[in-house]
């Protein structure tokens, strides 16, 4: 059941609260009880081709030569898709908001960089005559050594995987290959401290396996548009992707999905829609491109393993002051999403905990795997998995309670953070007292009484000095107050109109030369600073 | 080479042809036009494509289509009466026994055959019956709940 | 190509075609031919099945029990004269699978699926081929080492009926309350006065089938079913195994783990489903 604990931060809160607490049925439930929610698939057309796609059994190989003569004769192939027919055959997700050089084919022509790289399509009046065809195509290729190891990949003499990204990886702000957090003297902070522990964690990539697998189906509809049905999460991203590889105005693309059979991150990377797009031009038919199960789990992307190096130094009261990370992305052999993971990663260290000296240099790094992609707080889960270990074991190294030790070391409001930035609207050591609580965990009495809202600041890095009294008493506003997002200054009297919003003292950022498909531009991933 | 393919289908007698050696899934969706049946491995091992044969749950994707001749089947289609829910319906939509959607077919129907054998299971009972069965969203605790509440919903049953 | 689908209604007759079609595949439960189908397997070019009563036919009273490779799981589970087997059936699959899955489909299951024939090869069974030769038997052991290359049609499994309590079963999986076997166990326990004498101890998925843990077995002639009786055979229980490597366990776990079950089996311990 849930529970509202309204009495914590009570002077803060907006008790008005209509939907939160209450349970809210979803709008497609009764669709989806009665077997009618409209998934991609469960769209019939007359004369439905289907895309099916030969895939690389190596994980490096050059090409040599695709004689797919004996698949073009089969009755029933409508139409053979090669690399020469995709009109851009070179594309990065993120390039719709220019981040990143476009690195991924649609279907290789030279060089297969994984197992399971997409290499030919074929159109057929059924899924069984286009993998009969599939059959009879001869690929011969000439296998290469591939690398499959992170940290071999960023070795000297280390096979390439990326022809866009020669040395394995990725390039941020199209100079520096990887992401670098620096704040104090990490050699001073191990050099002050009573125990160092450091350990190395390494992820598995994990795949969505979503019930219903990534799937699109094109559609010539009556005005030379075409319609598209997907079970992509990203409508416009997908729209946009497809149009850019396709070398076509996006207003001829109508996408329509919305009811994903399971998503978690895995239907973002626009796998089937470009292909199934330019199929159906080719053909002038309807044609479905819709992954089997092993494709998905092979060819479909994971959430990109993780190799994470973390060395702390804590002194023998607890404090750690000094925590330095090395990260290592798998990125597999293109980009994806895995640039702006990394991005995410160097953003979350240290964690959620004051530490005056940290070092950390995050990587995305190229192999000959499945390229991963987005899952479930990619960039950010896997960090905190070693974190948390890491903090486990710090607390056994200095031999004290595990909740007590994140809550000594938690962020408090004002503390300075090693992106420097103030830390505001803390609330670690009050979810840790909940769930302590909760979990009939013993805390010790100056534990309970902590409070993000109490000890931050100037003493702990931070420049103003944020500390006050504990919250008062509950007491139910008369009036409905706005939500604050900046908590008062010290021995400010509650108010009950919200508070002006600070003056700009620099001008906004000039806006960056648009891209050609006008998408918002994220400012976490340019760094430009909000105020 | 089309072969035909006769059975009843939530209580009406359906005949189509089909390819020689299709699945009962690919029948049903192409042929047939049932939508509310759904596939997601094609290799029988999630259980998202569960119909009932002869009231026996079976997975359709590993089903040969001809073998069903004079079978009669059911899907999430035919669980309703005109506007009425069935009561698994019913109790899936109020314990937020759906998320994504996609599994929600083949579990009513692994419940279904579940509760047209034995109204009053125990909760072991339930979570066997939709053990062959793969949710990749509720962590399954709403679906078993659903089925529990109704099973317990006597005054709802139907014939 | 298309696939053919050829029904008999007598089983010595789809046995026939069997043997006389080039590609020609039986189809029994569906659940490994079908994937295989789906899968554009190009070596399935004509299926052949049979609607022949006799092919799922149950003889269970009598001290020789018969089961046609046609029974499924689910028909086991409802008859209560094969309680017995009931540990095994129900480990197979979830209930969907078990109305499919048959006997005689499980015998060509590879490892790590096929746990129910690893019950029949701890009761010693022998397999029923019906050719254009007519009817010939073999011990299911045998059947096992040639099973690629067997063109007969396996018509029915036969074994001597266990005496009270005397067969055990566990399967070992990571996922509940069905999931694939990390391993699997069977063992037949003959011994009345609490000395065992002719043990057979089956496993499933230590192989590229299931096989007999012969030293095992011999270890454990004479023994009684407590920990030091048992202690000789639990030493021996991996030897001579060549478990599979595969995404759901390694060989080498599922060489470490073996003994830790067979333990716990053979000491009583044991629910028929476990967790690794």
């Amino acid at each position: 059941m849930l529970e509202l604990r309204k009495d914590i931060f009570a002077d803060e809160r907006d008790d008005n609260l209509k939907e939160i607490g209450q349970p809210t049925a979803r709008q497609d439930i009764l669709g989806h009880v009665t077997g009618t929610s409209p998934f991609y698939d469960d769209h019939r057309f007359a004369n439905l081709l289907h895309l099916k796609i030969l895939r690389s059994p190596h994980a490096h190989a050059r090409i040599r030569s695709i004689d797919d003569s004996a698949a073009a004769r089969m009755p029933g192939v409508k139409r053979i898709i090669r690399a020469a027919d995709v009109p851009v055959n070179l594309n990065t997700l993120l390039s719709l908001i220019q981040f990143g050089k476009d690195d991924e084919p649609s279907l290789a022509s030279d060089v297969v960089r994984y197992k399971g790289e997409p290499i030919l399509g074929i159109v057929a009046t059924s899924e069984r005559v286009a993998l009969d065809a599939l059959a009879q195509v001869r690929v011969s290729y000439d296998p290469l050594p591939a690398v499959f190891d992170v940290e071999e990949a960023l070795k000297q003499g280390a096979v390439s995987v990326n022809a866009t990204y020669p040395k394995n990886t990725f390039e941020y702000y199209g100079k520096y290959d990887h992401q670098k957090l620096r704040y104090g003297d990490i050699a001073a902070g191990f050099a002050q401290a009573d125990m160092i522990v450091e350990d190395r964690y390494q992820m598995s990539p994990i795949e969505h396996a979503p019930t219903e697998t990534n799937g699109s189906i094109a559609v010539p509809d009556t005005n030379g548009r075409l319609i598209v049905y997907t079970s992509t999460q990203a409508l416009f991203f997908s729209l946009d992707t497809s149009a850019k590889i396709n070398a076509m105005q996006s207003n001829q693309l109508h996408f329509i999905g919305g009811t994903v059979g399971g998503g978690f991150g895995g239907k973002v990377d626009t796998l089937t829609e470009p292909l199934v797009i330019l199929a159906a031009r080719l053909t002038g038919a309807p044609v479905r491109y819709r992954f089997g199960r092993h494709e998905e789990m092979q060819f479909g992307s994971p959430r990109g393993a993780e190799r994470i190096y973390v060395k702390d130094g804590v002194m023998k009261d607890g404090r750690i002051v000094a925590r330095q990370v090395r990260s290592y992305f798998d990125s597999g052999a293109y980009t994806r999403l895995s640039s702006y993971a990394v991005v995410k990663c160097a953003a979350h260290i240290p964690g959620p905990y004051t530490i005056p000296n940290v070092h950390a240099d995050v990587f995305c790094v190229f192999t000959n795997r499945t390229p991963a992609t987005a899952m479930r707080g990619f960039g950010v889960t896997a960090l905190d998995f070693a974190l948390e270990c890491q903090m486990d074991k710090l607390a056994t190294a200095v031999g004290m309670d595990p909740i007590e030790f994140r809550i000594l070391n938690a962020y408090r409001d004002g503390d300075m953070k090693a992106h420097r930035r103030e830390a505001k609207n803390c609330a670690l050591i009050e979810c840790a007292q909940v769930a302590a609580e909760k979990a009939n965990w013993p805390l010790r009495d100056e534990f309970r009484r902590m409070s993000s809202r109490q000890g931050g600041g100037v003493a702990r890095g931070g420049t103003t000095d944020r500390s006050r009294a504990p919250a008062p008493a509950i007491a139910a506003p008369s009036a409905p107050q706005r939500v604050s997002y900046e908590r008062p200054a010290a021995a400010s009297p509650p108010r009950s109109a919200p508070p002006p919003p600070p003056p700009r003292t620099t001008p906004p950022p000039p806006t960056p030369a648009g891209s050609s498909h006008g998408a918002p531009r994220f400012s976490s991933v340019f760094g430009t600073r909000r105020r | 080479m089309k072969t035909p393919i006769q059975f009843r289908l939530n209580g009406e007698d359906v005949a189509t042809f089909a390819e020689s050696g299709t699945n009962l899934l690919d029948v049903l969706r192409e042929s047939v036009g049932d939508l509310s049946v759904k596939g997601g491995c094609w290799q029988g091992t999630c259980g998202t494509c569960t119909v009932l044969i002869d009231g026996a749950p079976r997975v359709s994707c590993v089903t040969l289509a001809e073998s069903c001749a004079g079978r009669s089947i059911e899907t999430t289609a035919g669980l309703r009466r005109g506007a009425d829910l069935h009561p698994l319906q019913t109790a899936f939509m109020e314990n937020f026994a759906a998320q994504c959607g996609y599994c929600t077919p083949g579990m009513l129907m692994a419940a279904k055959a579940l509760l047209d054998r034995n109204p009053s299971p125990t909760r072991e009972e339930v979570v066997d019956a939709i053990g062959g069965n793969i949710c990749r969203c509720t962590g399954y605790e709403p679906i078993i709940q659903a089925v529990l509440t109704a099973a317990r919903g006597d005054d709802r049953r139907r014939a | 190509m298309t696939v053919t689908v050829k029904t008999f209604a007598r089983l010595t007759e789809a046995a026939g075609a069997l043997s006389s079609e080039r590609g020609a595949t039986f189809l029994s439960g569906g659940t490994l031919v079908m994937r295989a189908v789906n899968e554009a397997d190009p070596s399935i070019q004509t299926i052949v099945r049979t609607t022949d009563p006799n092919y799922a036919h149950i003889a269970a009273t009598s001290g020789r029990v018969e089961l046609g490779a046609g029974v499924t799981m689910a028909a086991i589970l409802a008859e209560r004269d094969l309680a017995y087997l009931h540990p095994a059936a129900r480990a197979v699959g979830g209930p969907a699978i078990r109305e499919a899955a048959t006997v005689g489909g499980k015998l060509f299951a590879h490892a790590p699926y096929g746990d129910f024939t690893t019950a029949l090869l701890a009761l010693d069974a022998t397999v029923m081929l019906a050719g254009g030769f007519g009817q010939r038997e073999l011990p299911l052991e045998e059947f096992l080492t040639r099973r690629e290359r067997e063109a007969a049609l396996v018509a029915a499994v036969a074994f001597k009926r266990p005496g009270n309590g005397e067969l055990r079963f566990v399967k070992v999986t990571r996922m509940h309350p069905k999931g694939v076997a990390v391993l699997s166990i069977a063992a037949l326990l003959p011994g009345a006065s609490g000395r065992v004498s002719g043990a057979r101890i089956a496993y499933g998925a230590m192989a590229p089938t299931p096989v007999r843990a012969k030293m095992a077995e011999r270890a454990l002639e004479g023994r009684a079913l407590d920990a030091a009786g048992i202690a000789p055979a639990i030493a021996v229980a991996a030897d001579g195994t060549a478990p599979v490597d595969d995404a759901i366990a390694s060989a080498w776990w599922r060489r470490e783990i073996l003994p830790v079950h067979l333990r716990r089996l053979l000491l009583g311990e044991s629910a028929s489903m476990r967790r690794a």
